[in-house]
């Protein structure tokens, strides 16, 4: 089947570019399938739930992380247009690409499940598309759903975004229902792109992906001029050019054209290998007679949070290299160095953008490289200023500087928190034990507010969301962008087994929280830790100052009594079985330390049955 | 229940052992082990291959066993060559002393008839208390037995309740006096604590207890909650507490106390004698991995490097022999490395220690690092076990392999 969206070229005032604004589990995959099968570019039999989520961990948490775009047909009132569709990443840890996503558009369906309401996720992204004058197309989503209260909603978001409740669209993205009338509203609301044609060509790389046939493969959305197989480009932000080898269209399956013209969304091949040659942000253009302004609005993807990887198997340790080489080629934002650690040996010191980015990244290297990794607990990247004015940007808390500090800075971020009113006391209770400081509060609705928090980044990506969460039983949804540093009192815990810092334990924590963390390590690790044939002391110290203390007793008997003829094969197999789990164990001095005590201690979980 | 065989190679039919194994076989000592897989009734906290009437019905009886325990010493005496003579003799079980004098009689007796027995020869029967008489000693002491064995395991009654023995209390000092005069200089008195519901008080009575029935040598044994028994079970349901091992090492400090005190020696982990005369020759020779056969259901063998099992019903046992097959079920060839291994957790449980040219380099050195850590000491080119070492001797067997 050919369509009007099958060629290139198209005339910009018959182009609508368009983005889903939603909060994971609001519906935007669905919605998205819905929109394939309607405009006809996938057919119902090939329909797969979720077609344009193409990971495996994505389609299983049910989020978006990378974003993808397809290019739809649609006619209203017997004129062809070309809609391009430009999935966002759904994550707070992705807030860039969501920006650049949103950059390529002119409009954003902003999709609220019906029975739910706005979320803080969402809630972020909407006030980002306002503020990139996008048109808002506001939708609630499931209304056949039992649950649903459209009428309370609508109303909601209608004072959020300053419509009319009336003018609050509902659909059903499971049934279809409505989705016609949605794809109507967007051709009509949305503005056309503008550009100049005869322009020297400037594109804005909104994502990039690696394939592993095909090497990098970059979505673009042509701003001004052409985009063309065959001619030379140059990337602005570092100046490096590249051939094209292929330029083509997502419907959803790629298809070459004939090239991209104003307005336009595709992707273009050139042949690299590695995403961090074709950034997220840049601008691309000709390298003949191209542009000499970039577009604005480009950054560098920076690290916000640092976790050092180990294998649980030392031996292990240069697959893990050759799998975070291979994950890099996909992840501009995944930085990593080797890194020596005394307790867990050798590993690489890895950034990511938030607690996210570590988790799937992490649960990537373990199922696709089938790889067993111990992951320190994260932190942030404090600045600290000595006393004679040298500088340190710490990364690893092994790296905290001796001597005398004169100020440590550590980042912050602008929290929202969105939640029913009943639980503004216990997260305005969480949200100080956190070092937070309340800027304001709206209630979005009758029993629905919003709370607007500085607070330390450090905190946020210890536990903070997962006691929010059974705080507010699961209701309160959180956002956080960041917001500079600021200047805080903070130490450097460390932990010792029998007088020896374990490296992977120590944590920078705010003076406050130096105790408690001290102590609840120390009790962790006592529970932890087996028996020694000899008394094992666990400490918890700032400096030279011990503020905690533990003992494991030496364990008194290890020794099978019975040993009789027909035992012999028995204990050897014991003996070997013992052996293997011997060498699962880390060596912290002498102290032999189980990897399940590793990781356990540093789960941010509290023990069972202890909270 | 009785715990499970190993898993090894399948054992040839005809029983035959590879020829590797069978040279310098005579010039090592040779024991014969019997295992006699019949109880009145099945204790508790017991994991042997062992059955009662009831469980086997008319699948098995003492006549069909003895008729199969002359067929695999026939098939043994064939598999070995030359018959060697037993330089020890160990009937166990179960519960030997159920066959009365007179079944443990035909059981010597065909040994007599297929090896022969070694000048000096050692030969044990383990016996119940409760069945047991002086005419029952007499009877053996005259077949050619030199040895008793009893099982004693506590004095407390409320201990022999738990494990489900059905002795008096004052039963085993008894019979271990009617043993004596009976004409057995060498009787043993097995030990078990650590028992749930056992208090101090109550080993301190077993202790004086057998020291006063004026025996030459003490097994004793920490409770092993084992899998699969009646006794774990009831631990899982929180019947009964799991054995501590805190305690469980307490205890051992006392029963070590109590018999150095009383002039024994400690010659194993969990064995002591009055004198070298008094150790079990029979046990020593499986601790220092020299040949043995063992006959009977379930029962393991090791010759010259190979070791194999039989199958455990009694059953199946004698029917396997009375077609004409070996009845054992698996055996393993031992590597030049499973040896070392099986030596150093073997001999460095004995008193006189392990010699230090078995261990590899980073093993010599990390006994450097346990005699520094309390818990060996050198003697000569040997390191024995501390009396610290001898409660943690598997972490330090861990040690010193690789």
């Amino acid at each position: 089947m050919t369509t009007f969206a099958d060629t290139t070229f198209t005339p910009p005032e018959l182009i609508r570019n368009f983005c889903i604004i939603a909060h994971i589990d609001h519906g935007k995959s669905t919605l998205a399938d819905r929109m394939l099968q309607i405009t006809g570019v996938v057919e119902a039999r090939a329909m797969r739930a979720q077609y344009l989520d193409r990971m495996d961990i994505e389609r299983e948490r049910g989020i978006t992380i990378k974003a993808q775009n397809v290019r739809l047909p649609w006619q209203v009132d017997g004129q062809d247009h070309v809609l391009h569709m430009i999935d966002t990443p759904g994550h707070v840890d992705f807030t860039y690409e969501v920006s650049r996503a949103l950059e390529a558009c002119e409009g954003a369906v902003l999709l609220v499940d019906a029975a739910q309401g706005i979320e803080a996720q969402t809630l972020a992204n909407l006030y980002l598309a306002m503020e990139n004058e996008l048109t808002i197309i506001p939708v609630l989503n499931k209304i056949d759903l039992p649950a649903a209260d459209p009428d309370k909603y609508a109303k909601e978001i209608a004072h959020i975004i300053g419509c009319e409740p009336e003018e609050v669209l509902r659909v059903s993205a499971k049934t279809g229902l409505g989705v016609g009338e949605l794809l109507d509203e967007v051709v009509k609301k949305v503005p056309a792109p503008v550009g100049e044609a005869d322009s020297p060509a400037r594109a804005m790389i909104f994502d990039s992906v690696y394939d592993t046939y095909r090497g990098v493969v970059t979505y673009i959305r042509v701003v001004d001029g052409k985009i063309t197989p065959r001619e030379r480009i140059k990337m602005m932000s570092t100046g490096a050019t590249h051939e094209i080898l292929e330029v083509g269209i997502v419907s959803p399956e790629p298809k070459p054209s004939r090239g991209l013209g104003v307005g336009e969304v595709g992707y273009l091949i050139t042949g690299v290998k590695d995403v961090r040659q074709s950034k997220v942000g840049d601008t691309v253009t000709s390298e003949k007679k191209g542009a000499s302004e970039p577009l604005a609005g480009y950054r560098e993807p920076r690290p916000m949070v640092y976790s050092g990887l180990y294998p649980v198997d030392g031996s292990d340790y240069p697959e893990l290299r050759e799998a975070l080489e291979k994950l890099q080629l996909n992840d501009a934002a995944l930085t990593f160095e080797p890194e020596t650690s005394a307790a867990l040996g050798f590993g690489f010191r890895c950034g990511f953008l938030g607690l996210l980015h570590l988790e799937i990244t992490r649960d990537r290297l373990e199922r696709e490289y089938g790889l067993d990794l111990i992951s320190t607990a994260p932190n942030v990247v404090y600045r600290v200023i000595m006393e004679d004015g040298t500088e340190h940007v710490v990364t690893n808390p092994s790296d905290w500087p001796e001597g005398k500090r004169a100020e440590v800075y550590e980042p912050v971020t602008k929290c929202t928190i969105i939640a029913p009113s009943d639980y503004i006391g216990a997260i305005m209770e969480l949200c100080q034990a956190k070092r937070g400081q309340l800027g304001g509060m709206d209630y979005l609705s009758e029993d629905r507010v919003e709370l607007r928090y500085t607070m330390p980044l450090g905190e946020i990506i210890f536990d903070f969301f997962d006691s929010l969460k059974s705080r507010t039983r699961g209701y309160a949804s959180l956002d956080y962008e960041e917001a500079g540093e600021a200047e805080a009192d903070l130490v450097k815990v460390d932990i010792l087994l029998q007088g020896e810092a374990v490296d992977a334990f120590s944590a920078i924590v705010h003076k406050d929280h130096a105790y408690g963390y001290g102590t609840r390590m120390a009790t962790k690790l006592r529970e932890l830790i087996p028996r020694q044939q000899f008394e094992v002391p666990i400490q918890a110290a700032i400096g030279s100052r011990v503020i905690a203390r533990e003992t494991i007793r030496a364990i008194r008997k290890d020794v099978l009594a019975k040993c009789y003829g027909g035992d012999i094969t028995r204990k050897r197999k014991l003996l070997e079985k013992q052996k293997e789990g011997k060498k699962r164990m880390k060596m912290v001095g002498r102290v032999e330390v189980p990897q399940e005590a590793f990781v356990a201690a540093l789960s941010t979980e509290e023990p069972k049955g202890k909270k | 229940m009785p715990s499970a065989l190993p898993e090894g190679e399948p054992a040839p039919a005809d029983g035959s052992l590879p020829a590797s194994s069978l040279s310098g076989l005579g010039s090592r000592p040779f024991g014969i082990y019997v295992h006699v897989p019949f109880c009145a009734t099945r204790c508790g906290y017991c994991d042997f291959n062992t059955y009662t009437p009831g469980e086997l019905g008319s699948s098995a009886s003492p006549e069909s066993w003895l008729e199969g325990l002359r067929r695999e010493l026939d098939l043994a005496a064939s598999v070995l060559g030359t018959p060697v003579p037993a330089s020890t003799v160990f009937v166990g079980g179960g519960t030997p002393s159920l066959l009365g004098a007179a079944g443990l009689t035909d059981v010597l007796d065909a040994i007599y008839q297929s090896f022969g027995l070694a000048p000096g020869a050692e030969v044990t029967t383990e016996s119940n208390p409760e069945s047991t008489s002086p005419e029952f000693f007499a009877g053996i002491r005259d077949a050619g037995y030199t040895r008793v064995s009893l099982g004693m395991q506590s004095a407390a009654r409320h201990v022999l309740a738990v494990l489900d023995r059905k002795h008096t209390p004052g039963r085993p000092v008894d019979a271990a006096r009617e043993a004596r005069a009976a004409g057995f200089e060498h009787v043993n008195l097995d030990l078990i604590y650590g028992t749930p519901g056992e208090r101090p008080s109550d080993l301190a009575a077993s202790l004086d207890a057998v020291l006063e029935a004026g025996v030459d040598h003490v097994s004793a044994y920490a409770l092993i909650v084992e899998d699969g028994t009646g006794l774990a079970r009831r631990i899982r349901r929180g019947d009964l507490p799991m054995p501590d091992d805190d305690v469980l090492a307490s205890s051992y400090e006392m029963v070590d106390s109590a018999l150095s005190g009383a002039g024994f020696s400690w010659y194993e982990v969990s064995n002591w004698a009055t004198s070298v005369e008094a150790q079990c020759r029979h046990n020593v020779l499986y601790w220092k991995g020299a040949d043995w056969w063992g006959f009977g259901p379930g029962a393991h063998s090791h010759v010259g490097g190979v070791r194999f099992w039989n199958v455990k019903h009694p059953a199946r046992y004698s029917s396997l022999l009375a077609e004409g097959h070996s009845p054992a079920a698996g055996r393993e060839v031992l590597s030049e490395e499973d040896r070392r291994v099986e030596r150093v957790l073997l001999e460095l449980r004995l008193a006189e220690g392990l010699p230090l040219d078995v261990l590899d380099e980073a093993g010599r050195e990390e006994a450097k690092r346990a005699v520094a850590d309390g818990l060996l000491e050198p003697l000569d080119d040997r390191c024995v076990l501390t009396d610290r070492g001898r409660l943690l001797a598997d972490a330090v067997v861990r040690r010193l392999l690789p």
